[in-house]
């Protein structure tokens, strides 16, 4: 467990915030510019002196009301936004850096590892200015993990990547997030990136914490502004259990029932997340007969969101999962659904992160 | 060829120069590296000072260091404390005019050289577990080097060309104080020039030569001079 208790007054901004984040897979730090984001994560790792509080990991305290680590002996590392790469190192010297001061031979193997992962075992000898935006911020990551860190921070690791260099790093960041067991604190202003890698999510609003918890439930919760945004999405972890090579088709199997979705390129077994966006979820009362839509279940209504647009948000439970439904306020009315109504969800579209 | 007594004037030049370039980089590379990073509200002050010898002429910091050097100014009076002479008419007293006579020429490009390399390298570098020297030595030092050699020849340069606060605190003491510019000078006084001649033409080939070097090491590279 991470505990965060820090504090800043300047000016206007206030920073106020008391946080335990699980140290396991992806927490992502979730909000609008100057919400607090890089303020946080900064604080966590010590490079801000004039936040005021608590830090501690597990049994360690990194800083408190008498005590201040200074950075270099937090056992952290941090992925600028900019990859930050060192000039006059290659891209082999650059991964050694943080390897050679932190990582004693038990674990020798991180930096094998992490040049795996993040697939640059061909650019070592590459100096980091003839490397790409997107091969730069993979080097970036991938030094982080060879200093076998207890804790990694990224800052909007790919916020400053054009749309199809995102695309170069984006996958590599899923493969961490399953094959590494070292926490990722991952701040971003993306709903997609986020829906796609965190396990948990923090939601900052000036300067303090609106939610914190599952990603699948903070995301689902009705009375937070997360859920009015466009691209709101229901996210639920699923397990391939089948292939269709007839009709081309996965199954994959939740709480409540299966998704039927284009034949995936993995092995029964998997663990797979899938994300429903909430405008393509739609409700009937009864069970559809002769639909085009295959992923059909059967749910309960939990919550209709509060609404000053034509827009309502429905939140309907299937079974341990939720499910958001974007609908309009006149079908609303029309089909009286409110809390304990028992109706039909159809996914006309299923996206599948990992 | 140069006479015995140019050759002399030659060496006590190069020697000042080799001395006064390492005391500069000892003195410059923390100094610099303090004013790139200092929020001092008072900072502004420190650089102006260190810029003075840019524009006052020669003979005004010269007259001040000869008064500050002498027996009676507050480093002769301290030298006299200490059991020692006074420092004007020495070499040592000429390679601490020289330092002070050269110093913006050394902090200013490892100044620009420190800020243009802003705080993120630093602040990299102790994520991956460098302590603050370690830092020094393995980031900041390396990514500085057009600078640090853009500064080291600077200063290795100006201090071959002084001339004015030579005059007033080194005097002209053939093998302890008289200087490659100062034995020039003499030579033109006494209509020798082919002596002027010959011991300018070693001047000119060397500084063209460190400027080559500077310039050369720095091609791909941005150029740091002022």
């Amino acid at each position: 467990m991470l505990q965060v208790q820090l504090a800043q007054h300047l000016g206007e901004f206030k920073f106020d915030v008391d946080l335990e984040i699980a140290l396991s897979g992806v927490t992502a730090i979730y909000g609008s510019s100057g919400a607090g984001k890089t303020t946080l994560l900064r604080g966590i790792a010590g490079l801000d002196r004039t936040l005021q509080g608590k830090v501690q990991i597990r049994d360690m305290v990194w800083q408190n009301e008498s005590e201040f680590m200074p950075t270099h002996l937090r056992q952290l590392a941090y992925v600028f936004q900019e990859p930050s790469l060192f000039n006059h190192l290659d891209v082999h010297n650059n991964l050694r850096y943080g390897y050679k001061r932190r990582v004693t031979s038990s674990r020798s193997q991180m930096m094998d590892i992490a040049i795996e992962l993040l697939g640059i075992g061909h650019l070592l000898k590459r100096s980091p200015e003839n490397l790409s935006g997107g091969e730069k911020q993979r080097v970036a990551i991938a030094r982080a993990i060879s200093s076998h860190p207890q804790l990694i921070l990224m800052d909007e690791p790919l916020a400053a990547l054009d749309a199809r260099r995102k695309q170069e790093v984006l996958p590599f960041l899923e493969t961490l997030h399953q094959e590494l067991d070292i926490p990722i604190i991952y701040v971003s202003h993306s709903l997609e990136e986020v829906t796609q890698l965190a396990d948990q999510l923090v939601l900052l609003e000036q300067g303090s914490v609106l939610a914190n918890g599952p990603i699948e439930q903070v995301i689902t919760q009705l009375d937070l502004p997360l859920s009015h945004e466009y691209g709101i999405a229901s996210i639920i972890e699923t397990h391939l259990i089948d292939h269709d090579e007839q009709y081309g088709l996965s199954t994959l199997e939740f709480s409540s029932g299966q998704f039927s979705v284009p034949r995936l390129r993995k092995a029964v077994g998997s663990k797979v997340r899938i994300r429903l966006a909430a405008k393509d979820v739609s409700i009937t009362l009864q069970q559809p007969q002769q639909t085009s839509i295959l992923n059909i279940f059967q749910g309960v209504v939990a919550e209709v969101g509060a609404s000053e647009t034509p827009q309502v948000m429905l939140k309907v439970s299937v079974g341990d999962d939720m499910i958001l439904a974007k609908l309009t306020k006149k079908s609303v009315d029309q089909l009286a659904l409110k809390s304990g109504v028992t109706v039909f969800v159809q996914a006309k579209s299923v996206a599948v992160l990992a | 060829m140069l006479n015995s007594n140019d050759i002399v004037a030659l060496a006590v030049t190069l020697k000042l120069a080799v001395f006064a370039t390492l005391l500069l980089l000892l003195i410059g590379l923390p100094l610099a590296y303090w004013l790139a990073n200092s929020k001092w509200r008072f900072k502004f002050v420190c650089e102006a000072l260190i810029a003075l010898p840019l524009i006052l002429p020669p003979t005004v910091l010269g007259f001040y260091l000869l008064l500050a050097l002498g027996p009676n100014g507050p480093l002769g009076k301290f030298m006299k404390l200490l059991g020692g002479e006074p420092l004007a008419f020495t070499f040592t007293g000429l390679l601490i005019g020289s330092v002070f006579y050269s110093l913006p020429f050394v902090v200013q490009p490892l100044q620009n050289a420190f800020q243009s390399i802003g705080k993120r390298p630093m602040e990299v570098a102790a994520t991956l577990g460098a302590s603050p020297w370690d830092r020094f030595f393995s980031v900041i030092l390396p990514l500085a080097r057009p600078g640090l050699l853009t500064a080291s020849v600077l200063g290795f340069a100006h201090t071959i060309g002084e001339f004015g606060v030579v005059l007033m605190i080194g005097g002209n003491i053939p093998g302890e104080t008289q200087v490659a510019s100062i034995a020039i000078y003499e030579h033109v006084e006494s209509l020798d020039y082919a002596n002027a001649h010959l011991l300018s033409a070693c001047l000119l080939l060397i500084s063209f030569v460190l400027l080559l070097v500077v310039y050369g090491f720095n091609r791909r590279s941005r150029v740091l001079l002022p």
